[in-house]
C-alpha cells in the first residue's frame, strides 16, 4: 500500500505516513515516560500534595494533547476520504466487477450487446483516467482490492456498489479477494493491466471478436474434445457452440497472463496441470480434474485453449 | 449503632465450627457436580479456560507452521479453514471471556467481603453449560465437522446455500452455549457488586478491579443479546428455512454484520476491561501507593463501556455504507483512545510516584503497557476510513488485534495469575522462573506479531491458507513462525511454573505481596466461608486502611448460609437472606440445556421435546426449602 501507482492509493499512502509517523512519536514518548518513571531517583517530596497537584496538571495536559491529536486525525482522515468514494473527473469507462467462488469476471459494457466483453480475472484499464467499477457478487461476499491503486470495496450479494480506480503508471498490478469467501479465498486473485489508450482500444477490439478457427490439426482436435466433453458444460467460447456461464469465459483465454484466477502463469505446462488435476492445485474449486482424458486429448485441448488469443 | 463489643475466643471457635459446617463443600461425585461455592466454580472456570487456551494455541501453532513457507502443503484449505475458525472462536468465546469471568467469580466475593457470589446455583449451571459447549466445539474438530466459515461466520457464506452440512450450525450453537453461560455470570457479578459489598465499601471505595469487572458485566448484558440474535437468525435460516439473511427473499446479508459487530466490538472491551482492573490492582500493590486518579480511572472504565458500543461499523468500512455515517464511527473509534490514554497516563504517574518492586506480576504489567500502547495506536490508525480501506482484512489487522488482545488482556492476566496464585492455592509460583517466563513471552510475542504489520502493508490478506512465493512474503512469515516457537515455549514455562508451584511451591501466607484489598486479609487459600466475620471496610484500600482492631459485622447467623445484603450506594446493611445450598439440579439442568442446544442443530423438534425435562429440572432447582 506504500507503493501507490494511482491517485487514490497515493492519497491514502500520504495519510498513512502521517498517521503512522505521529503514532510512532507518541509511542516513543510514552515508552520514554515509562522508562523515566521507573528509573528516576525517588524524592522525599513524592507524596506531598504539591506533587499530587503537579501530577494532575501533567495528566490533564496530556489528555488535552491526546484529544487535539485525535481531532486532527479525524480532520485529515475526513479530508483524505472526500475524494476516495467518487472519481475526481468523469469516468472514462465503466466496468462491471462480478465475484464468483473463486474467480472474477470483468464485464465491459457496450450499447451493442454482442460487443459486451467479458475478461475473467484480467482487468485492462487505460492509464491516467478514472475507471468506474460497479461491484457485485453472484454468491458470497468478496472484496475487490488492488493495493497499488485503491482500498477495498466489498462485493455484497443483493447490492451493487460503486468504486473507481485509476492508474497513473502503465504496468501490471495484482489484486486479490480480501474478504474470506470459503475454500479457495486464498487463490482468488486477478491482474490489472494498465496500458496506454491506444493499447487499451486495440485490446478491447480484439476481445470483442469471437474465437478464430483453429489453424492446425491438433488445435482442431482440441476444439472437438472441448465441445464434446465436460468443458463446454461450464465455459463459453464465443464463435462455437460452447455457451455456458458457470465458469469463466474462455474466448480469449490464451491472451491472458494467468490462469485459475491468478494461481498459475499462462504456460503450456500450467494448462496441462490445471486441466488434468485442478483439484490438486486448487482443492475445492468448481473446476473438476480431468484425469480420464487421454494424454493426446489433453494436449490437444491445451493447444486449442492456448490458441484462443 | 456501632457499639464496641469484643468477641471472646470461645465464641470465635464456635462461630468458626458452625460456619465450616454450614458452608461445607459437598464431597463425592454427586457432591462435585453439586458444588455452588464461588471458589470451586472459579477454579474450574480458570482451569477449563486454560485448557481451551492451550488447545486453541496449538491450533495457532499449526497455522504458523503452514504459513512459514509460501505454497506450503502442511495443511490443506479445508483443514486450515476449520482450524482458523476454531482458533478464533475458542480464543474469544472459550478462553478470553470465560477466563475473565473466572477471575471475577473467584475474586469479587473476596474483594467485596462476601461469603459467596450472588445466585450461586446459576453459577454452577453456567459453568457446566460453558464446559459442554466447549467440548462440543473441539469434538467437531475431531469429527472433521468443525465450523469453517471464520469466527465471524459471515452470511451468505455461512448460510444454507454455501455451507451445506452442519459445520456452521455448530458455530451458531457454540455461540448460544457461551452466551448463556456468560450472561449468567454477568448477572451474578452485577448483583454481587451492587448488593453484597461489606458495610463501609461505598461506591467510591470499590477496588478498581471490581469496577472493571462491573463494567465488563454490564457490557456483556447489553452486547451479548445482539450476537445471540445474529446466530439464532442464522440457525433459523439454516434449519427451518427463514430468510433473514437471504437477499433473494428480501433478507439482508449486511444485517448479520451489524448484529455481529454490535456485539463484536464491545466484546473486545469485555475482554480488555477486566485486564485493566488487574493492571490497577498489580500497580497498586507493587508500587505500595494508591493508583493516581481513582475517580478518573473509574470514569475512564465507564466511558469505555459506553463508547465501546459506538464503534462497530469500523469493521464494515469497505461495505459501501454512506461516507457521512462512516465519519461518525471514525470519530467514535478515535474517542475511545481518550479513556485508554487517561488510564495509561495514570498508571505511568503511579509508577513515577511509587516505589516499584519488580516482581513477575509487575513485569507483565510493564510488558502490557509496551505492547498495548502500540496496539492501541495501530487501532487509532484503523479508525481512519481511507487508511482502513487499505489495511482492512490484512495482516496489519491481525497484528493489531493480537497486540491489544494478547498484549492488552493476556499479559495482565498472566501477571494476575502470578499475583493471585498464592491466594488461590496457598503457594507461591517461582519469581525467578516467572521473570524468565516474562522475557520469553515478551520477545516471542513481538517476534511473532510485529512483522505482521509489514505483511499487511505489503498486501497480505487475512485468512489465506497459503500465498504465492512471488509475493515476497516468505521471510517475514518465517520470522513470525520463529516467534511462535518462543510463544509456545513461554506458554509451557508458565504452565510448568504453575503446576510445580501447585504441588511443591513454598507456602504463601495470608499476604505475600502487601496487597491493598480485602482478599489479602484472610488465609490462603480462603476458608469455605471466606470471612470469619464480615468486615467493615474503613477505606478505599481495605487491607491497608484497616485499624489495629478492625470492626466487624455481627448478627449474621453462622448455623445456616445467611448473608448480608447492603445498598447500592453506600453499602449500608439492608437485609439478610439465606443462600441456597448445593444441589444436583443446576447440573441436571445444564445437561438438558446442552442436549437441547445440540439437538436443535439437527431438528426443530428439539425445542418442544426438551421443554419437558427442562421444566422438571427447573422445578427441582427452585423447589422451596424449609428454613432452618
Amino acid at each position: 500500500m506504500f507503493d501507490p501507482r494511482g491517485p487514490a492509493a497515493a492519497d491514502i499512502a500520504v495519510l498513512g505516513w502521517i498517521l503512522i509517523g505521529v503514532c510512532l512519536v507518541v509511542y516513543a514518548a510514552v515508552l520514554g515516560g515509562l522508562a523515566w518513571s521507573l528509573t528516576r531517583r525517588r524524592r522525599e517530596t513524592d507524596d506531598s500534595p504539591q506533587t499530587a497537584r503537579r501530577i494532575t496538571t501533567v495528566i490533564t495536559s496530556l489528555v488535552v494533547l491526546t484529544t487535539v491529536i485525535l481531532i486532527a486525525f479525524v480532520a485529515v482522515s475526513a479530508s483524505a476520504g472526500r475524494g476516495l468514494t467518487s472519481p475526481t473527473g468523469p469516468g472514462a469507462l465503466t466496468v462491471d466487477v462480478v465475484g464468483y467462488q473463486w474467480w472474477w469476471d470483468f464485464r465491459y459494457r457496450d450499447v451493442t450487446p454482442s460487443d459486451v466483453v467479458s475478461s475473467p480475472n484480467e482487468l485492462h484499464i487505460p492509464v491516467g483516467v478514472p475507471v468506474v467499477l460497479n461491484v457485485q457478487s453472484r454468491d458470497v461476499i468478496h472484496s475487490f482490492w488492488v493495493p497499488n491503486l485503491h482500498g477495498k470495496r466489498d462485493l455484497i450479494p443483493g447490492i451493487v456498489t460503486h468504486t473507481w480506480i485509476q492508474a497513473d503508471v502503465p504496468g501490471v498490478y495484482r489484486g486479490q479477494c480480501a474478504e474470506f469467501c470459503g475454500h479457495q479465498h486464498s487463490k482468488m486473485a486477478f491482474t490489472v493491466v494498465a496500458e496506454s489508450r491506444d493499447e487499451f482500444l486495440e485490446w478491447i477490439a480484439r476481445q470483442r471478436m469471437p474465437a478464430s478457427d483453429p489453424s492446425d490439426e491438433a488445435a482442431r482436435r482440441g476444439r472437438g474434445v472441448f465441445l464434446s466433453t465436460t468443458c463446454a458444460t461450464c465455459h463459453t467460447v464465443r464463435g462455437t457452440d460452447a455457451g455456458s456461464h458457470v465458469g469463466p469465459e474462455l474466448t480469449h483465454v490464451g491472451s491472458r497472463r494467468t490462469i485459475a484466477a491468478g494461481t498459475l502463469p499462462n504456460t503450456r505446462d500450467s494448462f496441462l496441470r490445471w486441466v488434468r488435476n485442478a483439484q490438486a492445485i486448487k482443492p475445492g474449486s468448481r473446476m473438476p480434474s480431468h484425469q480420464h482424458l487421454s494424454t493426446a486429448d489433453l494436449e490437444a485441448v491445451v493447444r486449442y485453449l492456448r490458441s484462443l488469443r | 449503632m456501632a457499639t464496641a463489643t469484643t468477641i471472646s475466643a470461645e465464641q470465635e471457635t464456635r462461630i468458626q465450627a458452625e460456619l465450616e459446617r454450614s458452608w461445607a463443600v459437598p464431597r463425592g461425585v454427586i457432591g462435585w457436580l453439586s458444588v455452588v461455592d464461588h471458589r470451586s466454580i472459579g477454579r474450574r472456570y480458570l482451569v477449563t479456560a486454560f485448557v481451551f487456551f492451550v488447545l486453541a494455541g496449538v491450533l495457532a501453532a499449526l497455522m504458523r507452521i503452514q504459513l512459514a513457507f509460501p505454497e506450503n502443503t502442511f495443511l490443506g484449505p479445508d483443514l486450515y479453514n476449520q482450524i482458523f475458525t476454531i482458533h478464533g472462536t475458542a480464543m474469544m468465546f472459550l478462553f478470553a471471556v470465560p477466563v475473565m469471568d473466572a477471575m471475577a467469580i473467584y475474586l469479587i466475593p473476596l474483594m467485596v467481603g462476601a461469603r459467596n457470589l450472588a445466585f450461586p446455583r446459576l453459577n454452577t449451571f453456567s459453568y457446566f453449560v460453558y464446559l459442554f459447549g466447549g467440548v462440543m466445539l473441539f469434538v467437531t474438530l475431531l469429527l472433521n465437522t468443525a465450523p469453517d466459515v471464520g469466527w465471524f461466520s459471515y452470511v451468505p457464506l455461512a448460510g444454507p446455500d454455501y455451507s451445506p452440512g452442519k459445520r456452521a450450525d455448530f458455530w451458531a450453537q457454540l455461540i448460544t452455549f457461551t452466551e448463556v453461560a456468560t450472561l449468567a455470570v454477568a448477572v451474578e457479578i452485577v448483583a454481587t457488586v451492587f448488593k453484597m459489598r461489606a458495610p463501609g465499601m461505598s461506591l467510591n471505595r470499590i477496588p478498581l478491579f471490581v469496577w472493571a469487572m462491573l463494567v465488563m458485566a454490564l457490557m456483556v448484558i447489553f452486547a451479548m443479546p445482539a450476537v445471540v440474535t445474529s446466530s439464532t437468525f442464522l440457525l433459523l435460516d439454516r434449519l427451518v428455512g427463514t430468510h433473514f439473511y437471504n437477499p433473494a427473499e428480501g433478507g439482508d446479508a449486511l444485517l448479520f454484520q451489524h448484529l455481529f459487530w454490535f456485539f463484536g466490538h464491545p466484546e473486545v472491551y469485555i475482554i480488555f476491561v477486566p485486564a485493566l482492573g488487574m493492571v490497577s490492582a498489580i500497580i497498586t500493590t507493587f508500587t505500595g501507593r494508591p493508583v493516581v486518579g481513582y475517580t478518573a480511572m473509574v470514569l475512564a472504565l465507564v466511558a469505555t463501556g459506553f463508547v465501546g458500543f459506538s464503534l462497530w461499523v469500523h469493521h464494515m468500512f469497505a461495505t459501501g455504507l454512506p461516507q457521512l455515517g462512516l465519519t461518525y464511527f471514525t470519530a467514535a473509534s478515535m474517542i475511545i483512545a481518550i479513556p485508554s490514554g487517561v488510564q495509561i497516563f495514570c498508571w505511568i504517574a503511579s509508577l513515577w510516584r511509587g516505589r516499584p518492586r519488580f516482581h513477575t506480576p509487575l513485569l507483565f504489567v510493564l510488558g502490557f503497557i509496551a505492547i498495548f500502547v502500540l496496539g492501541g495506536l495501530s487501532g487509532v490508525t484503523l479508525a481512519s476510513v481511507p487508511f482502513n480501506l487499505q489495511v482492512h482484512d490484512t495482516y496489519y489487522v491481525v497484528a493489531h488485534f493480537h497486540y491489544v488482545l494478547l498484549g492488552g488482556a493476556v499479559f495482565p492476566l498472566i501477571g494476575g495469575i502470578y499475583y493471585w496464585f498464592p491466594k488461590i492455592t496457598g503457594r507461591l509460583m517461582s519469581d525467578a522462573l516467572g521473570k524468565v517466563n516474562f522475557w520469553v513471552l515478551f520477545v516471542g510475542f513481538n517476534t511473532t506479531f510485529f512483522p505482521m504489520h509489514f505483511l499487511g502493508f505489503q498486501g497480505m490478506p487475512r485468512r489465506v491458507y497459503t500465498y504465492p512465493a512471488t509475493m515476497g512474503w516468505g521471510t517475514l512469515n518465517l520470522i513470525s513462525t520463529g516467534g511462535a516457537v518462543l510463544l509456545v515455549l513461554g506458554g509451557a514455562l508458565f504452565l510448568y511454573n504453575a503446576v510445580r508451584a501447585y504441588f511443591s511451591g513454598p507456602p504463601a501466607g495470608d499476604d505475600p505481596w502487601g496487597g491493598d484489598s480485602l482478599e489479602w486479609t484472610i488465609p490462603s487459600p480462603p476458608p469455605v466461608y471466606n470471612f470469619l466475620h464480615i468486615p467493615v471496610v474503613e477505606g478505599r484500600h481495605a487491607a491497608w486502611d484497616r485499624s489495629a482492631d478492625p470492626p466487624v459485622v455481627t448478627g449474621i447467623r453462622s448455623d445456616c448460609r445467611e448473608v448480608l445484603v447492603t445498598d447500592v450506594m453506600d453499602a449500608e446493611p439492608d437485609n439478610k437472606v439465606e443462600f441456597p445450598s448445593p444441589t444436583i439440579w443446576p447440573f441436571a439442568c445444564a445437561v438438558v440445556t446442552s442436549l437441547f442446544f445440540i439437538g436443535s442443530i439437527f431438528t426443530p423438534w428439539a425445542v418442544p421435546i426438551a421443554a419437558v425435562p427442562l421444566a422438571v429440572t427447573l422445578i427441582g432447582w427452585f423447589w422451596p426449602k424449609e428454613h432452618a
